[in-house]
């Protein structure tokens, strides 16, 4: 690599700098997994307890106890902040489409293969 | 048989994952499309598809990094962002000046209209050509993390790579009428 190659691609990093992401855009998405974590504790829980007559099913609702049980603590981190954002930025519109789209992703994570 | 890893643990490590790549997904995401609105979507989308596929990924990683795998999930967010709405990029990341450079490794920028012409031109490349320099540059991926999320062998992506920044360099200087000079801004 030549001195001018170097120089050149100096120059090209200097364009291409990182560029940070909205606040706005991390506080909904922390509010998304937070979210998707819960609602997937959630639709276990239900799941569990129709399923819960089937000696077959009789592992996944032990799985369902350790996500109910750490769901809350999991993802801690990302909730406080999160919430801290939304006191802050008031954004109940992107929390409640995030939200929906949560929804959407836990029912595919949960559902019975 | 594989012991699964407890979701606390699984949701602890992607949220390590989601606050140490944030920025490298959102500034793919933007170079990608050329707008703010669209990279955020696709940011969002890319994390929710990452998170339903954690497990596995970190399963099938054997302890590698994950970038090039959330990148790859970008990657093909964005593919599918093009075919469905058929379209470019249409801003020709011609705002991406203004946004606050986050790397405190990076001066505040001088000979701007330098630097837009590189955008323009990066924005002529072909795509692979686009994407590797963007990984290169905005993400400092190394060649085997872009050849991991490229999907291609160490040596084709340092040739990919090599060609990209010669192209440009073409481009730009066909484009500026001269060679771009080179301002020292190293601290």
């Amino acid at each position: 690599m030549t001195a001018s190659d170097s120089d050149f691609e100096v120059l090209v990093r200097s364009a291409l700098r990182p560029v940070e992401p909205p606040e706005e855009l991390a506080g909904r998405l922390e509010d998304a997994l937070v979210n998707l974590t819960e609602m997937a504790a959630d639709e276990l829980e239900s799941w569990e307890l129709g399923a819960m007559r089937d000696p077959r099913n009789w592992v996944r609702p032990v799985a369902a106890v350790v996500v109910g049980a750490t769901a809350g603590t999991a993802l801690m981190v990302l909730r406080v902040r999160s919430r801290r954002r939304a006191q802050s930025t008031g954004l109940r519109r992107a929390v409640g489409r995030t939200a929906r789209d949560a929804a959407e992703q836990a029912r595919r994570a949960v559902s019975p293969r | 048989m594989e012991e699964a890893k407890p979701k606390a643990q699984l949701d602890r490590e992607f949220s390590d994952l989601y606050r140490a790549h944030l920025r490298d997904v959102y500034s793919y995401s933007y170079y990608r499309i050329g707008n703010h609105h669209d990279a955020e979507d696709l940011t969002e989308q890319t994390f929710l598809q990452a998170y339903r596929h954690f497990e596995r990924a970190q399963r099938e990683s054997d302890g590698r990094p994950l970038r090039p795998w959330l990148i790859r999930i970008a990657h093909n967010l964005a593919a599918n962002y093009y075919r469905d709405r058929s379209r470019k990029p249409t801003s020709a990341l011609e705002d991406a000046g203004v946004v606050p450079a986050p790397h405190d490794t990076e001066r505040v920028v001088e000979g701007r209209d330098d630097l837009k012409r590189i955008l323009t031109g990066v924005d002529q490349l072909p795509d692979d050509r686009r994407e590797a320099l963007i990984m290169r540059f905005a993400l400092a991926m190394d060649n085997r993390e872009i050849a991991r999320a490229m999907g291609r062998s160490d040596g084709a992506t340092k040739v990919l790579i090599h060609r990209a920044i010669r192209q440009l360099e073409e481009i730009v200087a066909q484009d500026g009428g001269e060679p771009v000079a080179h301002e020292d801004r190293k601290g």
